[in-house]
């Protein structure tokens, strides 16, 4: 790349060709963009096929006619197939985790603010970047051709849930329908998706690590930084183990190995080893799958929340006006969280015939994450606390995803104990607090931050009348769904079952199911209103200026949108901590990270102010 | 609405409390150098490095405990013999790294024409180890001894198989060194010609002692 001398200052311009611009960037900001884009195009497929399961638990014996149409094999006339509903079920929760919830918050938001926030021109690996991007997204076509490729009429993928449990996932067509080419394209996706993550965060981490600007002390990154650094490290760490689980998940089904498949197995009327499409095997172990994902799986949940957390503390303190309450224990609760989830992917396991012993020390430590979890909401809190809070949509979404995290939390510590979840597993109590806490929470943490950061982004605000619209019926629409899942569980409602006609102790939770349903109707029906506040905003919104928030840290020193480069040529030099709000005797109420001439009393902590 | 600021006290810089030490101004993020110098930031290729090992050590130790519990919790086990080639392998790859090792300082030292020869001879011994792993594989097909036929040779297959592929990719980057040091030679003085070669160093002797360990794994636990 050249440099373009003017005035003594190196510019570096973008480059001009489209292609190269936009397609085949190595612009961390335009890759961040793409994420975000990918991942506002999986949550729409994710969230069509959660409204289509909606439909098939209300209503189990409609005929939709479009349904019908589109499938003849899963939906006869229109009628949902179980094995329909429940590739449903896979689909919905693999594009979801992975591709929504992965990639949005770490490679969307981390990609674009992580360099800039911490004054680089760049991430460390540009052309890794990039290619970490392409591969999630040929992984995400993967998953899609599983879709029409399943190898079975009846379905749109395979079917295994997300968690693709062993020995079904590894038996091969033989084993049902979506079990044939359809779960061999579900394995690869996820392959392929841990190969772009792995690249992913080997850059933020050596980003972090190595390309801070002059004064940029770790205890002076924004908290954003930290929870996209552990997150990094989380990812560097957990998916090479679900790679490894993959890979011998694959060779059980196209190989014939027995790493998963448990010998003697008698599989739709054929023995395993008696012809020669059901080869034999003999001494597997179902439960090495379920320790390997789950090593992989817990961790992964934490990929999805912290970059929210982070971006929650971020935008409470702009919006209240007040530094983070206790940024260093902010700090060591998101490595506290980060470490002691990979020590918890037991508890996913309770049922699985562990030893009682092996599930008290994995209750203990699930539990003991509620102690972190707990001083980060206490300091949310705490920043909030006699602040002069500002109502904008950004922190109304901040503030939601506190509130969801401390309401699905609550439900974690019950299914977090051995003795409790031996009941519950596998009821919907399950689904009504990883959705609250993982998937809605998540999704709350990514809404503040494109409200709080689209002005950075393209230079305008997005619609605030139609944002806070948008967050009330999303806010209230959501509690509506999930909080009488969990009575559904309590009552005994297990989950994955496509229909409850057939359960006389179910039908009187009927009235319950319809209400959810018609409220997940009105929340996804409100979710276009944000697709079109996005667009709209992006072409008509109203002009933001490069401070468009009274914030503090380095993006907010720069133009909006930012140039090639990030700083026009000029890194920034950091004075002070991320939070300088309601500094004494400052000329405004805020000092930048970036202001030399204010000086900031210190003394406790790293911002000085007395508590 | 009660606010932060509860009185003006005056501004002044205070050098007691128990926070960390305040920063200079040029304080410890380190560099404030321009990214698109090609040289600034050379370190970020060996921390990106070992950043990478940490993964890869994650993947084998993640196929490391499947071994181990297959071992331990069935009785199909049938321990295969050791193909006496992997000794010559392991030979192989020791020297090379040594070899590697020899070149790295040679580039360190500005004797150029020595870090292309000792790139050129790690990258045989390379291949060597390669090939040598490849009669191994098919020494065992002689027996009989087939991916599927137990789980331990299941798992020799796989370790060898995902510890080949990585070696595949240490080789691409020797032959990236030594092509770039018979081509761009002035790209070999920099510190980023320096930093890159010690980040390849690192991963290749990272996979000789990967190798080290798998013999171990495979031939002592069974």
């Amino acid at each position: 790349m050249s440099g373009e001398t003017h005035e003594g200052v190196h510019r570096h311009p973008a480059p001009t060709g489209f292609i190269r611009k936009y397609i085949f960037s190595l612009d961390h900001k335009v890759i961040g963009i793409q994420y975000i884009i990918l991942a506002l195009a999986a949550v729409l497929v994710g969230m069509t096929m959660s409204l289509l399961m909606r439909l098939k638990l209300s209503w189990p014996d409609h005929g939709w006619s479009l349904l019908g149409a589109l499938f003849p094999g899963g939906a006869p006339n229109g009628v949902m197939n179980p094995e329909f509903y429940l590739s449903l079920v896979t689909m919905h929760g693999t594009i979801m985790v992975f591709f929504v919830l992965t990639t949005a918050p770490q490679g969307g938001f981390g990609n674009y603010f992580l360099p800039i926030q911490i004054g680089a021109e760049d991430m460390a690996f540009p052309l890794l970047n990039m290619m970490s991007f392409w591969v999630t997204l040929v992984g995400f076509v993967v998953i899609l051709a599983a879709i029409f490729f399943s190898g079975a009429e009846s379905t749109v993928g395979p079917i295994g849930g997300w968690t693709g449990y062993a020995p079904l996932s590894a038996l091969g067509a033989i084993a049902g329908p979506g079990q044939g080419m359809g779960m061999n394209l579900w394995i690869i996706s996820i392959a392929i998706f841990c190969v772009g993550s792995l690249l992913g965060a080997l850059n933020f981490i050596t980003t972090l690590l190595n390309m801070r600007t002059k004064g940029m002390s770790l205890m002076r990154m924004p908290l954003t930084c930290w929870a996209w650094f552990t997150t990094a490290v989380l990812a560097l760490l957990s998916f090479p183990v679900l790679l490894g689980g993959g890979i011998l998940l694959l060779l059980d089904r196209v190989a014939g190995t027995s790493f998963f498949i448990p010998g003697g197995l008698y599989v739709s009327g054929v023995l395993s080893g008696s012809t020669a499409n059901f080869p034999l095997h003999t001494g597997g172990s179902p439960i090495l799958w379920q320790h390997l994902f789950w090593f992989f799986g817990h961790p992964e949940v934490y990929i999805a929340i912290l970059p929210g957390m982070g971006a929650t503390s971020h935008i409470l303190a702009t919006f209240a006006r007040k530094p983070v309450f206790g940024y260093r224990a902010m700090v060591f609760a998101i490595f506290a969280i980060g470490l002691l989830g990979f020590f918890v992917w037991g508890h996913h396991m309770f049922i699985s015939g562990m030893s009682p012993y092996s599930a008290i020390a994995f209750s203990v430590l699930t539990l003991s994450i509620g102690v972190p979890s707990a001083v980060k909401t206490f300091n949310w809190l705490g920043t909030l606390w006699g602040g002069r809070i500002r109502f904008t949509c950004a922190m109304l979404f901040a503030l939601g995803f506190v509130s969801l995290f401390v309401a699905g939390g609550i439900s974690g510590l019950i299914l977090g104990q051995s003795s409790l979840d031996l009941a519950m597993h596998d009821t919907y109590i399950v689904p009504a607090h990883f959705h609250l806490v993982m998937g809605v929470a998540s999704i709350f943490g990514m809404f503040a931050a494109l409200y709080f950061w689209f002005p950075k982004m393209f230079g305008r605000y997005m619609n605030e009348t139609i944002g806070k619209f948008h967050f009330w019926v999303t806010f209230i629409g959501v509690y509506c769904i999930f909080v009488p899942m969990h009575v559904m569980g309590l009552v005994g409602m297990p989950r994955r079952y496509s229909q409850f006609t057939e359960y006389e102790f179910l039908h009187g939770l009927h009235p319950l199911v319809l209400f959810v349903s018609i409220s997940a109707i009105i929340t996804i029906t409100v979710q276009l209103v944000f697709y079109f506040n996005v667009i709209w905003s992006i072409f008509k919104g109203a002009k933001a200026p490069d401070n468009a928030w009274d914030a503090t840290t380095l993006e907010w020193n720069t133009a909006s949108p930012p140039p090639h480069d990030n700083f026009a040529g000029i890194l920034p030099t950091v004075y002070h901590g991320p939070y300088e709000f309601a500094v004494p005797g400052a000329p405004n109420d805020f000092v930048m990270q970036t202001d030399a001439a204010v000086e900031v009393p210190s003394g406790n902590g790293h911002n000085g102010h007395q508590h | 609405m009660a606010t932060m600021v509860t009185s003006t006290r005056t501004v002044t810089a205070k050098t007691t409390g128990s926070g960390p030490k305040r920063p200079g101004p040029n304080g410890n993020g380190r560099n404030g150098h321009s990214h698109f110098e090609p040289d600034a930031n050379a370190n970020r290729y060996r921390v990106g490095m070992w950043v990478a090992l940490a993964s890869i050590s994650m993947l084998f130790t993640a196929l490391s405990s499947a071994y181990i519990v297959r071992a331990g919790s069935s009785n199909d086990w049938v321990s295969i013999a050791m193909p006496k080639v992997l000794l010559l392998s392991t030979a192989l790859i020791l020297v090379s790294s040594i070899t590697l090792e020899v070149s790295r300082r040679n580039l360190k030292s500005a004797a150029f024409s020595g870090y292309g020869r000792w790139l050129l001879i790690t990258m045989f011994l390379g291949l060597g180890f390669l090939a040598s792993q490849l009669l191994a594989w098919k020494q065992l097909a002689r027996q009989g001894v087939y991916l599927v036929s137990n789980p331990h040779s299941s798992f020799f297959y796989l370790l060898t198989a995902v510890h080949a592929v990585h070696l595949i990719c240490g080789l691409l980057a020797l032959i990236f060194l030594w092509v770039r040091s018979r081509f761009k030679k002035e790209l070999k003085v920099t510190p980023r010609g320096q930093a890159v070669a010690d980040a390849v160093t690192i991963y290749w002797h990272f996979m000789d002692a990967l190798w080290i360990y798998l013999f171990l794994l495979l031939f002592l636990w069974r």
